[in-house]
């Protein structure tokens, strides 16, 4: 064994206990915010400890929105990100099983063309194609839907290429069984490949889940309408109010915790399968 | 490529599998990028009535222009310091955790949930922490004589965003330094403390090559974040400014393209920054390439 160092081990305690401090404190200065009226900022009275008005924030927050910035409820902003996530992270899903099936389990002209063709996709993120693209929804008439906030998102290669992965190391004697039985390629995929695949699709769901919350350039560009909002990008005309004075800083902080609140749930709650999906999709 | 050795035959399925998947490919990708470095190519007037080919005359102008410059080197420090803490950060965490053997669970789940909120959400918490007004550390920094305005100071405004930044980077880091830590083998570091290694020799010999590849990885990873995924930070706070101050290259293809609506130009810098993906997946291929055979 290693010397035990009962020093070093100390070091890294205390190392890890100030990391964590550092990781906490932000959130926890914003849950303190999130709990005093309004007027409390203004007379710099916020410190470490929590106010009294926690359930009136949220309450103003969730269901009536600011009246001085003319800032609407974020309630349903929660759930047009709740929408956007599961869209996102089923669709993506969906089409890669697809695409990866197609790829390992068919030889047809063109197989290297599409896999390449989607390969790309990697090089191609939103902030590099941002005006056309944007002009692409605009002429789909996909402005301010649900259809344009997730579909132009759900092309991924990673997952084919996670997929494919899982795929490659099913054995092939399965396949031949299943064709003796007489199942035709669907019936395989359906009946064999996807109860295979269940652990790896609950691991990426959660990662793409995440990935889908937190969009903030995709909404921003493709939603004007109000009823449209998702909570990530609605902060930010929350904030520009707060910037101008206007005393809403109890309401950004109460819709900061509010718009971390899922995704930070679903990575503690699901911590086995995020750290799978994480290491198996690095990229 | 290789394929599976059993396939089906398919006739059409396997056209009819790929659709979905190269419909949205096309439409929302390769048609969009071909269509930004179309127009990187063109002039157009200020009514956006005729446009004129001009070669490569946006791109001149693009890296003749000092905002545009001062905009790279902006990038290039933001991104050098995002990079810098944050794998800093993680690489000491992940050691730490090493050290304390099984309790490295309990702090995994206490340090790894910030990748979970997004960079935007991130932005505001330090903003608010930092504001001059409200902000609990402006008035910590203000009794020892430090006056903090990212509103007004530049300097401020850039170490706030990357501070931000860096801290909700770390955990990503912290992971998977942790699993490259686990990985090595317990022999090697114990047969090096037997030969009488300290705890640094051990790490400088021992440790820190056989984590090189984890190392590159997480740099490549980094800097891609640092250069697109930051989008939200500086829209969600300094909106590029005070000036000009923290307008990183992804902020100032949106600001170029949807504000000023200066076409020509944002798709010139679009095609950069299309430049700088490629180089940083190819730099990234030869872990991809492990993954995928062709």
């Amino acid at each position: 064994m290693v010397e035990s160092g009962r020093k070093l081990t100390f070091a890294a305690h205390a190392a890890l206990i100030l990391g964590v401090a550092a990781m906490v404190l932000p959130v926890w200065l914003a849950f303190v915010a999130s709990t005093h009226p309004g007027t409390d900022f203004l007379t710099g009275r916020i410190g470490f400890l929590p106010g009294a008005a926690l359930i009136a924030n949220y309450k103003e927050a969730l269901f009536t929105g600011s009246s001085v910035s003319g800032f609407p409820p974020v309630g349903p902003m929660l759930w047009n990100s709740f929408v956007m996530a599961m869209a996102i992270a089923i669709g993506k899903i969906a089409i890669s099983l697809l695409s990866a099936f197609a790829i390992c389990y068919f030889r047809f002209p063109f197989r290297v063309t599409a896999f390449w063709l989607i390969f790309i996709t990697l090089m191609l993120p939103v902030e590099v194609r941002i005006l056309p693209t944007f002009e692409v929804v605009a002429n789909l008439g996909m402005l301010n839907s649900y259809s344009g906030l997730a579909i132009p998102l759900i092309a991924s290669a990673t997952a084919t290429f996670l997929f494919r992965q899982v795929f490659m190391t099913i054995p092939d004697e399965l396949t031949e069984a299943a064709r003796i039985d007489g199942a035709g390629p669907l019936r395989f995929f359906w009946s064999i490949l996807m109860p295979l695949s269940r652990t790896n699709i609950a691991a990426l769901f959660v990662i793409l889940f995440i990935y889908g919350w937190n969009q903030y350039l995709w909404p921003l560009l493709v939603t004007t309408d109000q009823s449209y909002y998702t909570i990530v990008m609605g902060i930010q005309r929350l904030a520009a109010a707060a910037a101008e004075a206007d005393p809403v800083w109890h309401l950004v902080m109460t819709t900061t915790i509010l718009a971390m609140l899922p995704p930070v749930v679903v990575v503690i709650a699901m911590q086995r399968l995020f750290v799978k999906g994480l290491v198996e999709t690095e990229k | 490529m290789q394929a599976k050795r059993v396939t089906f035959g398919g006739g059409i399925v396997p056209y009819l599998l790929l659709a979905p998947q190269l419909a949205i490919t096309i439409i929302f990708f390769l048609w969009p990028a071909g269509q930004a470095l179309y127009t990187s190519l063109f002039a157009e007037d200020a009514f956006g009535l005729s446009r004129q080919f001009v070669g490569l005359a946006n791109f001149v102008a693009l890296f003749e222009d000092p905002s545009y410059r001062s905009s790279f080197a902006i990038t290039v420090v933001f991104s050098a310091s995002v990079a810098a803490i944050s794998l800093g950060l993680g690489l000491l965490f992940a050691l730490a955790a090493d050290k304390v053997g099984r309790k490295a669970m309990v702090y995994q789940t206490l340090l790894i949930w910030p990748y979970a909120v997004a960079p935007a959400v991130a932005a505001i918490l330090w903003w608010f922490m930092f504001d001059p007004s409200v902000g609990v550390v402006a008035r910590g920094l203000r009794a020892i004589g430090i006056y903090w305005n990212h509103h007004l100071n530049g300097t401020d405004a850039l170490i706030m965003v990357i501070l931000a930044a860096s801290w909700k980077q770390v955990s990503y880091n912290f992971l998977f330094f942790l699993a490259g830590l686990q990985a090595i083998p317990r022999t090697l570091v114990e047969a090096a403390a037997l030969d009488g290694a300290g705890p640094w020799l051990r790490f400088r010999k021992i440790v820190w090559p056989l984590l090189a590849p984890t190392t590159f990885f997480l740099l490549v990873v980094n800097i891609v974040y640092a250069f697109f995924d930051t989008f939200g930070i500086i829209h969600a706070t300094t909106g590029g400014g005070p000036g000009q101050s923290t307008t990183i290259l992804v902020y100032k293809v949106f600001k170029d393209g949807f504000e000023s609506l200066n076409l020509g130009a944002s798709a010139a810098q679009s095609v950069v920054l299309l430049v700088i993906v490629i180089g940083l997946t190819a730099l990234q291929f030869r872990h991809i390439e492990r993954k995928v055979h062709y």
